[in-house]
């Protein structure tokens, strides 16, 4: 594989090249923006020396931290219920074809589909219609919804990948259908849940426009918070919020990688 | 486990074990998009919110027409316009990422297995970053003196800052970024299975590397040029976050005018309509692929 088409390169040149700027276009804004937010003067885009005060100013905020506490636990309870219930579905789309599986299944993927704005608009007017106030419950149950997807469509993968074999090894050797699932099963499709739950996790922790709209007073969650500054006024405090952000999901994507590259049968 | 699945104890509890998150999208999302198209049709409420029973098409008429002062009606042509730049802008953003993305999905599929998924995690990583700080980044960049100003003032080559900021090349350049993920991963899984013996007899037969790419490399990966291209013209046309923060009060999008209806203007139905065509138009996006995308199916 190496020497694929060894012949094709010098025909082919400008392409390097043209993958360097894409690479730079990609990072270069992200890199920008990491650097000044550790900036010491009082512009966001005037260097005047390194320091970290704009992180301590930040992180010492109570907003900041209100906001950081709700967006956690949204994340935490939405992406824990969206994955138990897309793992759920996901086993129990697997074997025999069930009918109407041909119906249900495009429908958990439905909420990749729709922009985000219409989602928000729609469980808005549903949520005031039957009157659930806007807050906490609200938003964890609609961050549920598209979370879901998330979840389901990596459990599936890995379930679709899964040597049958092993589990219908333990059936030969009379484990019960509930040991078989507990001892075989789940320790196979465990590393799946965990980074469907990740990414569901990561998903709920950026979503902005769903949860501006449905969020009320006591419950900003981070992004909202971070519009609200950027509103404000462009200042070394924002570059510093948007690094907490950035390295927050960043971090969780890492120990998702992690956990599908220690776990690869 | 799969065996036992014949018996009506198995395929109940199978039944048992998929409805739960069925039901929860059927309910808390398939139940909101009727309602809103519901609310669409009926009278607003002056204070937000709407009167149920009172049927109306103002909601859609709105879009073209309103009363004038005197009582007649009149033709505004703001609310097109808005539409129009949308779809401008997201044609814009498909156009651009495809040009930026082709050329590195190219060059990263004739790279060995282990280099290409190297690559192609690195493209992935910058989509994990939080919208709204992928395009903060760029007002920094893009502020009137900011530092693409200080870099080519420093450098001599222009003299006066250039005032992106608030633009709609601005907000162009943010749904590029925002969206070039998008592009780059179906084009790569069309390119990666492409039989690249195929461009070698091309140019053993004499075509020139134009030829070549239109004759021979793109139709044979157009399943991907097209999933890519309504990947990134969906989120394209939805943008709120990239004209909100980037662009001016002169280049609001479809997703800017929904969210006014809802917070300073107060018009329910007026903002269900327009969010119900959107949904209408994405989902005419959605069955393009399946008329012009061919057989192979990509993610």
């Amino acid at each position: 594989m190496s020497n694929r088409f060894q012949s094709l390169p010098w025909r082919l040149r400008g392409l390097r090249s043209a993958t360097i700027l894409l690479f730079a276009y990609l990072y270069l804004p992200i890199a920008v923006l990491f650097v000044y937010s550790f900036n010491g003067g009082a512009m966001a885009t005037i260097w005047e020396g390194f320091s970290v005060r704009w992180y301590g100013e930040v992180l010492s905020s109570a907003n900041f931290r209100a906001a950081a506490t709700n967006s956690l636990v949204i994340a935490l309870a939405a992406a824990g219920i969206a994955t138990v219930l897309a793992t759920m579905a996901a086993l129990g789309f697997r074997g025999r074809k069930l009918g109407g599986a041909g119906l249900m299944m495009p429908f958990l993927s439905f909420p990749l589909v729709i922009p985000e704005i219409v989602t928000a608009v729609a469980t808005l007017i549903f949520f005031i219609s039957i009157g659930v106030p806007l807050g906490l419950v609200g938003l964890i149950a609609a961050h549920t919804v598209f979370c879901i997807p998330f979840a389901f469509l990596t459990v599936k993968a890995r379930l679709d990948s899964m040597d049958e074999t092993i589990e219908r090894a333990a059936s030969d050797l009379y484990a019960t259908p509930l040991k078989g699932f507990y001892y075989v099963t789940l320790p196979l499709l465990w590393p799946a849940v965990m980074s469907g739950f990740l990414l569901a996790f990561i998903v709920s922790l950026d979503d902005f426009i769903i949860s501006l709209f449905l969020a009320g007073p006591s419950s900003t969650t981070l992004p909202i918070y971070m519009f609200g500054m950027i509103r404000l006024g462009v200042t070394p405090a924002v570059n510093a919020i948007s690094v907490v952000i950035l390295v927050l999901s960043l971090a969780v994507v890492g120990v998702a990688a992690l956990i599908n590259r220690f776990n690869r049968i | 486990m799969s065996r036992s699945a014949y018996n009506p104890a198995n395929r109940l509890r199978r039944y048992v074990q998929t409805l739960p998150a069925v039901l929860v999208i059927a309910l808390l999302m398939g139940l909101p998009m009727v309602m809103m198209g519901f609310v669409s049709i009926v009278e607003r409420a002056p204070d937000g919110g709407v009167h149920w029973g009172e049927f109306t098409l103002r909601a859609y008429s709105n879009f073209l027409f309103e009363e004038s002062l005197m009582g007649g009606v009149e033709l505004n042509t703001d609310y097109v316009t808005i539409y129009i730049r949308s779809f401008v802008l997201s044609g814009l953003t498909v156009v651009g990422t495809l040009l930026i993305a082709f050329p590195a999905a190219l060059f990263i599929a004739l790279q060995p297995q282990e280099r290409r998924n190297f690559y192609i995690f690195l493209i992935s990583i910058p989509f994990w970053v939080n919208l709204l700080v992928r395009n903060y980044a760029w007002i920094l960049l893009l502020r009137t003196n900011g530092l693409i100003d200080q870099a080519l003032i420093g450098s001599g080559i222009i003299s006066e800052p250039l005032d992106l900021l608030y633009t709609d090349i601005a907000v162009a350049i943010g749904l590029i970024y925002s969206f070039l993920p998008l592009m780059v991963m179906p084009l790569y899984a069309a390119l990666e299975k492409f039989d690249f013996s195929l461009v070698e007899a091309a140019f053993d037969l004499g075509a020139n590397r134009i030829k070549t790419l239109f004759y021979v490399i793109i139709p044979g990966v157009r399943p991907g040029i097209v999933a890519g291209s309504i990947l990134v013209f969906i989120p394209g046309l939805g943008a709120y976050v990239t004209p909100a923060l980037l662009g001016g009060s002169k280049s609001m999008m479809i997703g800017n005018l929904i969210e006014n209806q809802f917070g300073a203007a107060r018009d329910w139905p007026f903002g269900a309509a327009l969010s119900f065509v959107l949904l209408i138009v994405v989902a005419l996006a959605a069955s393009a692929r399946i008329l012009f995308g061919g057989k192979e199916k990509h993610l």
